[in-house]
């Protein structure tokens, strides 16, 4: 058996060379000195090709245009099997490639390995660099909700501060007036199509160039035999590709990544935060103000990608010693600093995010669907612990019935009844009375008959301002003069998109002196406690827009 | 030729290379071999691990039918009180359908028959052959389908023609007189 094989192996590799080949890979000689520091550009290879992967399993299921997208990437999130596995591999990975090709550099940087005769493979490795931040720029804006749209807004209004090329750069991203659908177009075309192939050739022509030069030895491999690629390193390699494999894998199962509310170009309120990596640009940009903001925008950056270029032009010294390269060991350690340190300024500045918009679309969403009353309910079925002897949805067995369809049984006066003295419409019953106001048990009895087997899960998965929000609402009775969802008077405007049309802190204000915000409105004003007065904005800003 | 013999040279130069000059520029360690079994055996199996870990939620992403969304049962169709019997009715009415991330509604019609016991029937509009729409014929009372000349009964049945089996047949339900119109069913399953 074992001779067939070989036998076959010898006849395909004379017909086609392929066995040679990998055989002439695989048993490359390294340096004596190469090991584990050696590991990051596989581990960034592999990670490459993950992207890869999971860009086109996404791509099966999804539209890429505005509106389709975010309805087809909420698809593969709620409903297609392992969709959101697969996201999260991709959301993760991209910005696991970062970290990697980050340390990847720095290795190479502080064993010298960038030095005569290999300035070719690090130029090529700095538009790598580039290459991956512009995947991270263009995939950011493909979701298409708020968080995509508003940090897609300020990256290219960056572009177009470039000076005498901003506008060429606005009409090639075709972002000169509104994001839209051109720009989605764009992006996604950069995205798909043209980065793509552009990596694949440059990883070639890097890895190439890292064969025709060798992996760099260091100082103390003179004089020591070399060892082969195959198996050893190739080991090393591979744990290290694994260690990665299994971070990623684990992030993309345990650690959610939300969909925010569909892109909203009126939306005046939203903050945009760029991804994590880019935050140093940003927090720079607040250094800059005024007709100095391009020195930060577009002078730094380009100084920096072209400090990075010529490197192995202007540190000519064959040294490659750490201890003897001060000044070359400082800057690392000072661009190290002053990333972490950008980075660090710009998360304590970002303001936190507010509830309404933190609410994940990829979720259920069925309680948006509910009426103020209905809502204010599970803010009292949540107070009075009903969830102790209660189930809605499944569950093991408790002491009371499960309530999901209580509906069918019993009407609003069953109920009302029955919160009140449960004896006297179920004899026997071991429940409590349930001790709230009349309104208060109102709500409770309209969440009760709101309940089917459709949306029994609101109980559990509404956010928890959102039933204390309708609950100072109901409380406050608003839907005398207010509509939301369909339900309540006219008198005043109907609250649905609400979001769309004010911010928060006008809403806040309007609340606290209606005449001044809206002259001649019969609105009264209302004092609410400041955590009432969060949570009913709050919940306002999280009404469906119709 | 050319590619052939640089293929021959290149095994020569490159067997020798590898596990000989191996062994032979390193010191000599008794372990030597049971440590290229252990790394050949780590490389194996952590790219299975690997391999399988990606496998399976791909067969799952791909293979699976996604979790859908929960459709509007039944949907109304109209009056049926004022139907004669035997005469049958081309009712028209709106159908949602989930195709994929999208809720599409549709306008649908169904032909619809009072049977003389009251009973009411709703099929499907297509012809059980390739699809065209087929009509009432109300000279020979049959259902005929201009294509291919199939005709069929009052009841569904096939009376002429290349059809394959009787009329599709919707799942249908009448409450206070109003035609409720559900999913259309497949006449060679639903008759066995």
């Amino acid at each position: 058996m074992k001779k067939r094989l070989d036998q076959f192996i010898e006849a395909f590799d004379q017909r086609t060379g392929l066995h040679t080949g990998l055989r002439h890979f695989l048993y490359e000689e390294i340096p004596h000195s190469s090991g584990w520091h050696q590991v990051f550009g596989s581990v960034a290879l592999f990670l490459i090709l993950i992207q890869f992967f999971t860009g086109i399993m996404l791509a099966f299921n999804y539209a890429p245009t505005p509106g389709e997208a975010y309805n087809s990437l909420r698809y593969i999130l709620t409903e297609v099997t392992a969709g959101r596995i697969m996201r999260g591999l991709h959301h993760w990975g991209a910005s696991m490639i970062i970290v990697i090709v980050v340390l990847h550099m720095v290795q190479v940087f502080i064993w010298g390995a960038y030095k005569k005769p290999r300035e070719g493979t690090w130029i090529v490795g700095v538009i790598l660099l580039l290459l991956t931040l512009a995947y991270g720029l263009t995939g950011y804006l493909l979701p298409w909700d708020n968080r995509a749209y508003w940090g897609t807004v300020v990256a290219t209004q960056i572009g177009a501060t470039v000076p005498l090329a901003g506008p060429y750069v606005s009409r090639l991203l075709a972002s000169t007036g509104d994001i839209g659908v051109v720009t989605f177009a764009r992006f996604y075309g950069l995205h798909v199509l043209l980065l793509p192939p552009a990596t694949m050739l440059l990883i070639a022509l890097h890895v190439y160039l890292v064969r025709r030069h060798g992996v760099a030895p260091a100082p103390s491999d003179d004089g020591k035999p070399k060892k082969s690629f195959y198996p050893e390193q190739v080991f090393k390699d591979t744990v290290a590709v694994f260690v990665a494999f299994a971070i990623l894998f684990t992030m993309a199962i345990m650690v959610r990544v939300p969909l925010e509310r569909l892109a909203d170009p009126t939306d005046t309120s939203y903050i945009p935060r760029p991804e994590w990596y880019f935050l140093f640009l940003f927090q720079m940009l607040k250094v800059f103000e005024g007709p100095l903001e391009v020195v930060g925008t577009v002078i730094l950056p380009t100084l920096a990608i072209l400090a990075l270029v010529v490197t192995p032009f202007v540190d000519r010294s064959k040294i490659v010693k750490v201890r003897q390269r001060g000044l070359a060991m400082g800057i690392v350690l000072l661009a190290g600093l002053g990333w972490g340190g950008l980075t660090l300024a710009a998360v304590k500045s970002t303001p936190p995010q507010t509830a309404a918009s933190s609410v994940d679309f990829s979720g259920p969403t069925q309680w948006m669907q509910l009426t103020p009353a209905e809502l204010s309910g599970i803010h009292y079925y949540r107070q009075e612990n009903c969830a102790v002897c209660h189930n809605v949805t499944g569950g093991e067995a408790k002491a009371g019935p499960n309530l999901l369809n209580t509906a069918r049984r019993h009407d609003r006066a069953w109920m009302l009844t029955h919160f009140k003295s449960p004896q006297a419409t179920s004899p026997g019953s071991a429940m409590m009375p349930v001790n709230l106001t009349g309104p208060q048990l109102n709500d409770l009895a309209a969440t009760m008959l709101a309940l089917t087997p459709d949306n029994g899960d609101v109980i559990a998965t509404t956010p928890e301002f959102v039933a204390d929000g309708a609950s100072v609402y109901q409380k406050n009775f608003c839907s005398s003069c207010h509509m939301i969802n369909g339900v309540g008077g006219k008198t005043g405007p109907a609250l649905n998109g609400l979001a769309g049309r004010r911010t928060e802190a006008w809403t806040a204000e309007h609340f606290v002196n209606p005449q001044k915000m809206s002259p001649g409105t019969p609105m009264p004003p209302y004092k609410f406690s400041q955590t009432d007065m969060e949570k009913i904005v709050s919940y306002l800003f999280t009404l469906p827009d119709k | 030729m050319e590619q052939f013999h640089r293929g021959n040279v290149s095994i020569r130069m490159v067997n020798p290379m590898s596990e000989q000059t191996t062994v032979m520029n390193e010191p000599f360690r008794p372990d030597s071999m049971p440590r290229r079994a252990f790394h050949l055996a780590a490389i194996y199996a952590l790219g299975a691990l690997i391999g399988l870990a990606l496998a399976i939620p791909t067969i799952l992403y791909l293979l699976v039918p996604p979790r859908s969304r929960k459709q509007s049962g039944w949907v109304d169709a109209g009056d049926v009180s004022q139907l004669t019997p035997d005469a049958p009715v081309e009712m028209s009415f709106q159908q949602s359908r989930v195709d994929g991330w999208r809720v599409l509604t549709e306008k649908k019609t169904a032909w619809v028959v009072k049977g003389t016991d009251g009973n009411i029937v709703a099929f499907g509009p297509q012809c059980t052959h390739l699809g065209c729409a087929y009509h009432w014929d109300t000279g020979v009372k049959e259902f005929a389908c201009p294509c291919h000349s199939s005709f069929f009964s009052i009841q569904g049945q096939v009376l002429a023609g290349p059809a394959p089996r009787p009329l599709d047949r919707y799942v249908t339900r009448v409450q206070d007189n109003r035609l409720q119109i559900g999913p259309l069913r497949n006449s060679a399953e639903s008759n066995g």
